[in-house]
């Protein structure tokens, strides 16, 4: 109980003090734009009332979940193959290792191009951006696979799918977690800047659309704090993942 | 009736940094059904590399080896290797482990298959228990669990026993022919422990410094249970010492 208490005070303490150094800052430089976080959580409450808090953050979710779920089983396919024949690891490796440094952000234009305005464009940039974390680590989970399981799977006579599914699989997944789990918070980075210019929703909209329209800095600052509550939220969920028996085998010694 | 595992002229020559390096040079020998086989020799001298030429996981550059007059090409499940680290799949517990193991067969026969081999190397009651959570000597009895619910015909094993503890080793080779006594196997016993080959084997056989050839075969016709502090056992521990060039007369004073 104690030590629970404990916990919420440690965890909640600086969040306090935070808003207070905040606040004070705000009223001493006397900004007329830079809101309190009082006016904030009043702009959040106001966005709430109006039905437009669930619709921003169901429309980002959406897009999200599109495409981060396409890029999850494309490049847990690749990175497999990648990782197990070197004849796709020579053919595919040096495109993925030229294509991962080039920033999403700078696909925008390509993206408009070949995908228009609307949810497709997004998609596909989240789609980009997830993709390349979770390519590079199926491809290195399968590829540092200790080699004593694979002779043992030898030995057992495991071949074709029966190995992939049985052995190469759960001995990479491990890292196919890792590289979800960064693939997830890269996709949240992403769409928040996708959505300030192929779309006409989302919390990136909001953030962007709030400033343009009467430079609402109460409703731009609610915009960020619901993008940081909502991303913590997802790497918690994707922190759950890692605490399951099959990945958890990984770090124990 | 011919011999169970039957090597001839068996060489290999491994690549390495320094250049080719000749490990085996014509090795033959055969080995019966049922026998219990040591090989000794000197660290390095390619032990394990003959015992991975006779498993099917690398090819002889000469010679051949068949088991039951079958040439080997591919590890098979009739003939499992158990080496120094254990290979337990992580990501299983024990019980799923050696149902894995018994790739293919139907649900219900491999319900019922799993208990009685976790019984057998005396590891009941950690069923559930996954690799990391069992000590070194429990991984090898695994291990060997794992490896007996095939019902493989010949077990090769490569030091399995060689990064245990004194103790451990010792109840271990005890427990290896307790569980042999009660299933019939053919072995192959790769060790550099003297005591550890003249405790287990029928027959030892004794290499030579790289490139490995037979130096020696030792018979070991004692009974068992044997007596490690046994007169005739002792003799057989200074001859093979003597074998492997190490002698144990104490050094006279000058």
């Amino acid at each position: 109980m104690f030590a629970d208490r404990h916990r919420w005070l440690a965890l909640l303490g600086p969040v306090v003090l935070f808003l207070v150094v905040w606040h004070v800052a705000v009223v001493l430089s006397r900004s007329l734009i830079f809101p309190t976080p009082w006016q904030v959580a009043a702009g959040l409450a106001d966005l709430a009332r109006q039905g437009l808090l669930v619709k921003h953050i169901v429309a980002s979710l959406f897009r999200v979940t599109c495409g981060y779920v396409l890029a999850a089983a494309l490049a847990i396919a690749v990175g497999m193959l990648i990782g197990w024949f070197p004849a796709a690891h020579a053919l595919l490796n040096p495109m993925v290792q030229g294509l991962r440094p080039i920033s999403p952000i700078a696909w925008i234009p390509l993206a408009i191009l070949w995908f228009g305005v609307g949810d497709l464009s997004p998609i596909f940039l989240i789609f980009l951006s997830s993709f390349f974390p979770m390519v590079v680590g199926t491809a290195a989970g399968v590829m540092t696979i200790d080699r004593k399981y694979l002779r043992a799977a030898r030995n057992f006579e495991f071949s074709g799918l029966r190995l992939f599914r049985s052995v190469v699989l759960p001995a990479a997944f491990p890292q196919i977690v890792t590289g979800m789990r960064i693939g997830l918070g890269v996709a949240w980075l992403v769409v928040v800047a996708a959505e300030m210019i192929a779309v006409n929703s989302g919390l990136g909209y909001l953030i962007i659309d709030s400033r343009n329209a009467g430079n609402r800095y109460d409703l731009v600052v609610a915009g960020m704090v619901v993008i940081g509550v909502i991303g913590f939220l997802l790497d918690t969920l994707m922190r759950g993942l890692e605490r399951l028996d099959e990945v958890r085998w990984r770090y124990e010694t | 009736m011919p011999p169970k595992i039957d090597v001839r002229g068996v060489s290999k020559v491994v690549r390495t940094r320094a250049g080719l390096v000749p490990v085996l040079d014509d090795i033959s020998f055969s080995v019966a059904d049922g026998e219990f086989v040591a090989v000794i020799g000197p660290s390095g001298c390619g032990k394990s590399t003959l015992l991975g030429v006779l498993a099917g996981f690398e090819r002889p550059d000469a010679g051949m080896v068949r088991v039951d007059g079958e040439p080997v090409d591919e590890p098979r499940r009739t003939a499992i290797f158990i080496f120094q680290q254990p290979s337990l799949f992580p990501w299983l517990d024990l019980r799923g482990n050696l149902l894995l193991a018994l790739n293919g067969a139907s649900a219900e026969a491999r319900q019922q298959l799993a208990a009685p081999y976790i019984a057998l190397v005396g590891l009941d009651g950690f069923a559930h228990a996954f690799p990391h959570q069992l000590s070194g000597g429990m991984l090898q009895r695994a291990e060997l669990a794992r490896a007996l619910m095939v019902k493989p015909e010949i077990l090769y094993m490569d030091e399995p026993f060689g990064s245990l503890d004194a103790l451990t080793r010792l109840r271990m080779r005890a427990e290896l022919l307790r569980i042999l006594s009660r299933e019939r196997h053919t072995v192959l016993f790769v060790t550099h422990d003297v005591e550890e080959a003249l405790h287990l084997a029928d027959r030892v056989l004794v290499l030579s410094p790289r490139p490995a050839r037979i130096q020696a075969v030792i018979e070991v016709t004692l009974p068992r249970p044997r007596v490690l502090s046994s007169p005739e056992l002792l003799a057989l521990k200074a001859s093979l010492l003597r074998e492997l060039g190490v002698d144990e007369r104490p050094v006279p004073d000058p």
